[in-house]
């Protein structure tokens, strides 16, 4: 079979095998399978902010900015709830433009410090201003996503299979950005960067620029992560995007790896099934973030390239079994 | 004469009460290659990283092609068509030899992130891509266009490197110590790219300790000793001027 065909008949056999995954789960599982698609963007965000090599402890506030942001505009002006995510996703990245300025004059250590105190300024405010950010018991009754009448189908949003539908999409359009960046020359220049900063600015690339960039387009994604789950869940609070869920976004990349495409995205999905039937099923769902330590410990420990590392070793093993001739010729020089 | 190129005026670097670089002029011919030579310590990596950018100058101006440079950051100064390489085979080394190259074509081609997404840039990815596969050739790496550049033998390194640097076109390169460590083989065949890359109509600033390595290679050399300026001339003219041979004779440590 020729390669492109085999990969379009792969892509719509995973589509087909999301649009029918609800059907095999229960309801409380459809709601954690809403919650894991809202991760799957987070956390894709989140990498794509370290392919500059900067990580910041910032993201999960970014998050509820953009959370916040949605939740607000909603309620002020009763905007078409996706119209108003979007705000929400503009507003995030907005904020770390602003907060990017003094962030990136500090580079590795005290970017992260740097990063987390930006953000517990920002849950203070949330905390410390009743107007209008509900202070610390912070939002409740965020508009819901309004129903749809598809004519063959009615979309009620407030069922959990419906709204996974629609992140389902909104997260596929995403990472599809995301992945046209990457594989882009501005996708080479952020792993110019990364790589080898010094060079990268002899090289005439704006370091500082791009550092900037993709912290900002990293953001804005992740404020729509926070709208997505806003609109769901209906109420959000400083503590929802606290230090646990930058705990969480951090074992879920350095779990799965962030040197591929795909590796948080195995992080996030291969750790939420193992909370959800192990440790939901154990009883020991109240110790999630100590346990959650402990799998990046370990898996910093033994498994430092990731899960994704696995999936590249047996790919290898697939290609040495079964050998293609290499799609160009190389050209030999005298 | 021409004006120069590069023309370095009073150029003055203190690292607290050290001085470095003191008072420091010379200039730079357009099409020459321009050796920049003294004893260890005397200041050349300092000169040469403020006339990069990577250093901004405590005192002095720097211009180049006729325009003030001093103080602008590395990136600027580059897109000014003045390119800088590093001591040690500094290169990216995660990336394929072809990716390295495509970084130094950032300038030429400057990345659109609205047109990258949509897929409208092909024409400039092509043409990029064309001009890397050129610079690949032109110093004799095309056939390891696919490999990683971390896996690479030093001497191909070290031509990556300025495969890199020149991937934009620049109109002057600046290589800081480019044959050290490598054997004579290497030294011989990185004089030939030297002479290929003026050839083509590419100034060349050369920062070297070991004197004997350039002479043969440089249209006139600047010799610098404890920061400040000794002597100018051509190779033979340096050769022989006694203040040259008793600063690498004599008055240090480190006589080459
Ligand atoms: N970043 C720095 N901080 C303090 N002193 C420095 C620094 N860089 C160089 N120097 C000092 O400046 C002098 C010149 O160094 P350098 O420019 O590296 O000389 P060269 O390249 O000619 O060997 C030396 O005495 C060196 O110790
Ligand atoms: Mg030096």
């Amino acid at each position: 079979m020729p390669r492109a065909s085999a990969w379009t008949l792969g892509w719509l056999a995973l589509a087909v095998a999301l649009v029918l995954l609800p059907q095999a789960l229960s309801f409380s599982q459809q709601e954690i399978l809403v919650f894991l698609t809202i991760n799957v963007l987070l956390v894709s965000s989140y990498r794509l902010l370290t392919l500059t090599g900067e990580w910041s402890l910032g993201h999960a506030v970014i998050m509820g900015v953009g959370a916040y942001a949605s939740a607000l505009v909603t309620k002020w002006t009763g905007l078409f709830v996706p119209l108003s995510m979007l705000v929400g996703a503009l507003t995030a990245a907005a904020v770390a433009w602003v907060l990017s300025f003094p962030l990136f004059r500090m580079k590795g250590f005290y970017f992260l410090i740097g990063s987390f105190a930006a953000g517990e300024i920002i849950r203070l405010l949330w905390k410390r201003f009743q107007d209008p950010f509900g202070g610390a018991k912070g939002l409740k009754r965020i508009e819901p996503m309004p129903n749809l009448d598809l004519g063959f189908h009615h979309f009620d949003f407030f069922l959990p299979t419906n709204y996974y539908y629609f992140a389902l999409v909104a997260v596929g359009i995403c990472l599809w950005l995301m992945w046209r960046v990457e594989r882009s020359p501005m996708g080479l220049a952020f792993h110019a960067v990364h790589w080898q900063d010094k060079l990268a600015q002899a090289s005439g690339i704006n370091v500082r620029g791009y550092r900037m960039l993709a912290f900002v387009l990293a953001s804005g994604f992740a404020g729509l992560s926070g709208a997505l789950l806003a609109h769901y869940i209906g109420t959000i609070n400083p503590g929802s995007f606290g230090v646990e869920q930058m705990v969480f976004i951090l074992t879920w990349a350095i779990v799965g790896g962030t040197s591929t495409f795909y590796g948080p995205i195995l992080g996030v999905v291969v750790l939420t099934i193992l909370n959800e039937i192990v440790l939901r099923g154990m009883g020991f769902e109240q110790a999630r973030p100590l346990i959650y330590g402990f799998i990046l410990i370990l898996s910093v420990l033994f498994l430092p390239k990731g899960l994704e590392s696995l999936v590249q070793g047996a790919m290898a093993r697939w290609r040495v079994a079964a050998p293609r001739p290499a799609p160009v010729e190389r050209e030999k020089q005298a | 004469m021409s004006a120069p190129l590069i023309s370095v005026d009073e150029l003055t670097m203190r690292f607290g009460g050290l001085t470095a670089v003191d008072h420091l002029s010379f200039d730079v011919s357009e099409g020459t290659i321009h050796g920049l030579i003294g004893p260890n310590g005397a200041g050349k990596t300092t000169t040469f990283n403020m006339i990069s950018g990577f250093y901004r100058p405590t005192g002095g101006r720097i211009t180049f092609a006729g325009e003030p440079i001093s103080g602008l950051p590395m990136h600027e100064v580059a897109r000014r068509g003045l390119v800088r390489t590093f001591q040690h085979s500094t290169l990216f080394n995660e990336l394929s030899v072809i990716d390295n190259v495509l970084v130094g074509t950032h300038m030429l081609f400057p990345p659109r992130l609205v047109a990258a997404i949509l897929g409208r840039d092909g024409a400039s990815r092509r043409a990029a891509r064309e001009r890397a596969e050129e610079a690949l050739s032109f110093f004799g790496l095309h056939h390891l266009a696919d490999e990683l550049a971390g896996e690479l033998p030093h001497g191909h390194q070290r031509a990556l490197g300025m495969a890199i640097a020149t991937a934009a076109r620049p109109r002057a390169v600046l290589l800081d110590e480019p044959f050290t460590g490598m054997n004579g083989e290497e030294t011989r065949r990185m004089m030939e790219l030297m002479r290929k890359l003026k050839a083509s109509g590419v100034t060349i600033l050369i920062v070297e300790h070991d004197m004997q390595a350039i002479m043969g290679l440089c249209d006139s050399i600047t010799v610098m000793s404890f920061g400040r300026l000794l002597a100018e001339g051509t190779p033979a003219e340096i050769r022989r001027n006694p203040k040259v041979i008793e600063a690498y004779l004599g008055g240090t440590p480190h006589a080459a």
